[in-house]
């Protein structure tokens, strides 16, 4: 039961999202941002880097949303789900760009905390072909995910363990991003309590 | 020095937002709502949160102008904001925002880390779900802001009266205001 009187049915941050209108405009704005505006990484492999953020913080629905959004974006294939798994069990090995390997080692000394980042970590980032712009997206998508997991885990959301509801989740944030959004609409997956 | 080529001039998260405006809308957009919107909690009580958690992510630059506008709202009052940081338990705040300030340092920590006792300790002592909602989105956006402003490795400034000066105008103004208006100038 989640610690605060949410709208039911809602699962993870929906609930909250629909609680507080006010504090939702800028998140959503903010992610809109992040993850689906113009920029030279792409979608997936944003999506990626808060995928990783939130399983380094163990927040299990938001890495299986944006592990799913970033799946669809590849082409929803099973293979496309096995890579998001295996960026999340040890991204080293996976068959992802060396740019973006780098990234996420940036990524994930900011989930530890901000003064982790070595300039080493940047360099190495830079050698890779990685622009200022992309380090600093890099460093705030993380940064922002420190967030979400929190606000989704420390209000004790709802986040039930269903892969067809993330699929349907996945589908929806991949074709509609975040901004605008009606949180209180309905899962089809989510059956009415 | 900064990780990332910033314009110079400007210390703490100035940089990064002076760098990035997209980004910097939203993320002053969410510290204006949560820290000065209409709230049953005082922008003091809010400002105090996001001291201390800022505090606990040992962020200097975040803790320094928080407290700072935490201080200016509560009566220049820079002793009681110094001794929340160091231990709220003893501090002489009220019993609500000591509960408060527990569900704060336990999201800093991790979300799962508020337990259901926390909350009803928060209860007893009169918090509303919405002034609960408000203390853990506070946390959270500050293990945010924190992460943003030490992961690109930014300049802050030593001297106490830069900060008094910056948060006065900061409570004042706003976050929205004060921030255009210090983009537009130098930070001074």
């Amino acid at each position: 039961m989640a610690h605060i009187e949410l709208p039911e049915g809602l699962p993870g941050i929906r609930g909250p999202l629909a609680y507080s209108p006010d504090t939702t405009r800028p998140l959503c704005d903010l992610v809109e941002t992040l993850l689906y505006g113009p920029n030279t990484l792409t979608r997936a492999e944003r999506e990626m880097i808060a995928t990783y953020v939130s399983a380094e913080n163990d927040c299990y629905y938001c890495q299986t949303c944006h592990g799913s959004t970033a799946a669809q974006l590849l082409g929803g294939s099973p293979s496309d789900y096995q890579l998001i798994d295996r960026i999340k069990n040890g991204y080293t090995s996976a068959p992802i760009s060396e740019k973006l390997k780098a990234l996420l080692v940036i990524a994930g000394k900011v989930q530890m905390g901000g003064k982790l980042v070595g300039s080493h970590d940047v360099e190495l980032a830079r050698t890779h072909g990685a622009t200022d712009k992309e380090i600093h997206d890099t460093v705030l998508i993380a940064a922002a995910f420190c967030m979400f997991n929190r606000y989704v885990d420390g209000l004790a959301t709802w986040q039930p363990h269903d892969p067809e509801m993330y699929r349907e989740i996945g589908e929806q944030t991949a074709r509609l991003g975040y901004a605008g959004r009606d949180w209180k609409q309905p899962l089809k997956t989510v059956k009415g309590k | 020095m900064p990780h990332i080529q910033l314009p110079e001039g400007m210390p703490g998260i100035l940089g990064p937002m002076a760098f990035s405006p997209e980004t910097s809308k939203p993320l002053n957009e969410l510290a204006e709502v949560l820290l000065r919107g209409p709230n049953t909690l005082t922008p003091g009580e809010r400002e105090t949160i996001a001291t201390y958690v800022s505090s606990e992510n040992d962020c200097f630059f975040c803790q320094t102008i928080h407290g700072a506008v935490a201080a200016h709202h509560l009566g220049n009052n820079e002793g009681l904001v110094k001794s929340i940081k160091k231990d709220f338990e003893a501090a002489p705040v009220s019993d609500k925002l000591k509960a408060l300030l527990a569900i704060a340092g336990k999201v800093q920590k991790g979300g799962k880390n508020v337990t259901g006792h926390d909350i009803a300790r928060a209860r007893k002592h009169g918090a509303t779900d919405k002034e609960i909602h408000d203390t853990v989105l506070i946390a959270s956006a500050f293990c945010m802001y924190n992460r943003y402003v030490d992961g690109l490795a930014t300049l802050a400034p030593d001297d106490p009266e830069i900060y008094r000066r910056n948060g006065k105008r900061l409570a004042e103004q706003g976050y929205i205001e004060s921030t255009a208006d210090q983009l537009q100038k130098q930070y001074v």
